[in-house]
């Protein structure tokens, strides 16, 4: 009862996150929304990147010109140094997401680590205002509470009122993505984007083909394989792809159990693959007849 | 009948998989490299490997039950999707259309938050002015007790004029400039931001600012040396307080839009305020540059009060036809 409650959610958290992406040739590619957690992943790792960046460029600028390329101690050689940190700073604080996302892969590492990309929500081109304006955003959904969170270490009692009541306030803007369903930061709100799933995923082997002639040693009947539903079967294939013990030798006593499999199965994960490889044949002829059956409760 | 209908699916995959595996491999070389990486005959097969997959996804859809397949179609689908619609124009020429229309043409689009804005600049200006003439103590309340040490009322004459004409040594002044340019950029980017909470924090952040220059103006006019001040302000002032300006604007145009949204719905009026606001923002840390250059060197290296007011004046000029100055709408 539980699990199906689980599953039941699972599924309804998966298409709630489901928007339509139309092409101009018709076809809804139904993109998936990134999840807050997703999103907040990928912008922790950027972060850690932009900190080893700025960590690299303090370095460079120490070691790198004042030592090996010898700029004297002069004052002349010390405003090189500051200029060269100050610039890059303000670059790499400002131009590392719009750069990056301004690429093919509209992406930035941390996003494409977490396999996601940003999009326009209308489905056409991400333009670069678009992307600029997502990520200038981040002034006062990063930086403002943090630099009120600062500020309240530093200073004494006296302002620290205000300073909370300050980052409370900041606080709307930071946690914005969490209180609408297409999980938009303010910035993609300005912007019209969604950060969306873009995982590349690769072509793996047909589970429902049989790999010869030979006549499968586990026969089922048709009652039998009326049970089950398209869930059921697309959960059994994840089980299947996934191949872990534990999981093939619960799902066959769940099986075995429900339509009534009276021998003894020696060989869970090759049962398995049998009921898979007859049940599924089974439900596509219903689902090209037009009568398909999304679960179990669908008679 | 069952065992028919799983050598159509598996028939139906054997046929296709060639084209999906050949189409992966393509958008795999975008994506790491660019289109251009593509030989031509890749770059012809593109579009008619990314139709053949959308109509095998729609086949599939309506067919299979395979999990696995149908991610791999759609995941295939939508990058090759982003690759044959999202084409790009080249860098060079994004800039170079930046400058001679999008720019001017946000700017221009945003008249009245400008006025807005500047009506909010000078308020304060006047404010500052007038409250530090009421009670010089405002100054340190606007200005903070280190500043109002160094050129606050209580400063001599000889001591705010040195500030004025001081030219120091070469090497401090880059530094001070990109200092105060990313400082500056900064502030106005979050001015911009600050503009989502329907204006009202941007306006503080603008009135305050035109507040601390009023305080300061009037410190040099009560000694009498406003004349000067002006020049020291104007050869850059111009540029940098024309650029808080339209930081002031853009976010205005947000929040108003955000807040009434007109005809469309609050979310298209959003995005739309957005990203012209955004590359009014571009243009704004364009300025800001061309500002600090004005101040770092400009104004270190010519000390002459008119020659001070000449430059400043000429660049409020020069922006000011810039953007304002009628011109063919671009088509298309």
């Amino acid at each position: 009862m539980a699990e199906q409650v689980a599953a039941s959610r699972y599924v309804a958290r998966e298409a709630s996150l489901r928007r339509r992406l139309l092409t101009p040739e018709g076809l809804d590619l139904g993109v998936v929304l990134a999840d807050a957690g997703q999103r907040a992943s990928a912008f922790m790792i950027d972060a850690v990147f932009i900190i080893l960046a700025l960590i690299a460029l303090t370095l460079f600028v120490i070691f790198g010109l004042f030592g090996v390329v010898g700029v004297s101690r002069s004052t002349n050689g010390l405003s090189a140094l500051a200029i060269i940190w100050l610039i890059g700073w303000f670059v790499l604080r400002n131009g590392y997401f719009i750069g990056f996302e301004l690429r093919g892969r509209a992406a930035t590492p941390g996003k494409r680590i977490s396999g996601l990309r940003v999009i326009a929500r209308d489905g056409g081109r991400l333009t670069a205002d678009a992307v600029i304006a997502r990520n200038l955003m981040r002034e006062i959904e990063v930086f403002l509470p943090l630099s009120f969170l600062s500020a309240r270490a530093a200073e004494g009692s006296a302002d620290r009122w205000l300073n909370l009541l300050g980052f409370a306030w900041a606080a709307v803007f930071l946690f914005f993505p969490l209180f609408n369903k297409d999980r938009l930061r303010v910035g993609d709100l300005l912007a019209g984007t969604w950060v969306i799933r873009a995982r590349p995923q690769t072509l793996a082997a047909d589970l429902g083909a049989t790999s010869d002639g030979a006549p499968p040693a586990y026969r089922f009947t048709d009652a039998q394989l009326d049970i089950y539903g398209e869930f059921e079967l697309q959960t059994l294939e994840r089980v299947l792809r996934e191949n872990h013990q534990e999981a093939l030798d619960t799902v066959t006593a769940a099986i075995v159990q429900r339509i009534g499999w009276a021998e003894p199965v020696a060989d869970p994960r090759a049962f398995l693959a049998a009921f898979y490889r007859a049940q599924r044949p089974q439900l596509e002829r219903r689902m090209l007849f037009g009568r398909r059956k999304a679960d179990k409760t669908v008679r | 009948m069952s065992s028919e209908l799983a050598q159509g699916t598996a028939r139906f995959r054997a046929e296709r998989e060639a084209d999906w595996l050949r189409l992966e491999k393509i958008v795999d070389r975008v994506e790491r490299r660019s289109v251009r990486a593509l030989s031509d005959d890749d770059l012809f097969a593109l579009p008619l490997l990314y139709r053949a997959t959308l109509s095998s996804l729609s086949v599939a859809r309506a067919t299979s039950l395979d999990r696995a397949l149908l991610d791999y179609l759609e995941a295939l689908s939508l990058r090759a999707y982003f690759i044959v619609y999202g084409t790009r124009t080249d860098l060079l020429r994004r800039i170079g259309q930046f400058f001679a229309t999008d720019w001017p043409a946000a700017v221009r689009g945003l008249w009245r938050e400008t006025l807005a804005s500047l009506a909010l600049l000078v308020s304060g200006m006047l404010a500052g002015y007038l409250l530090v003439a009421s009670d010089p103590s405002w100054f340190a309340a606007i200005m903070g007790p280190d500043e109002a040490v160094v050129r606050g009322p209580t400063a001599s004459t000889a001591a705010l004029q040195r500030i004025l004409v001081h030219t120091g040594n070469q090497d401090g002044l880059s530094v001070f400039a990109s200092f105060l340019f990313t400082h500056n950029a900064q502030v106005s980017l979050l001015a911009f931001a600050l503009g989502f909470a329907f204006g009202v924090p941007t306006a503080l952040l603008i009135a305050m600012n035109g507040c601390i220059a009023g305080a300061l103006m009037q410190v040099y006019v009560a000694h009498g040396i406003g004349g000067q001040l002006g020049g020291w302000l104007a050869i850059h002032g111009t540029t940098e307080l024309f650029s808080m300006v339209l930081a002031g604007a853009a976010g205005f145009h947000i929040g108003r839009r955000v807040a009434f949204p007109g005809e469309s719905s609050r979310l298209a009026a959003a995005a739309e305020a957005g990203r012209t606001a955004a590359t009014v923002m571009v243009g704004v840390v364009v300025m800001l540059s061309v500002a600090a250059l004005l101040e770092g060197f400009g104004r270190q290296l010519i000390t002459d009060s008119f020659a001070r007011y000449a430059i400043g004046g000429f660049a409020l000029l020069v922006w000011l036809l810039f953007f304002y100055i009628p011109r063919e709408a671009r088509r298309g």
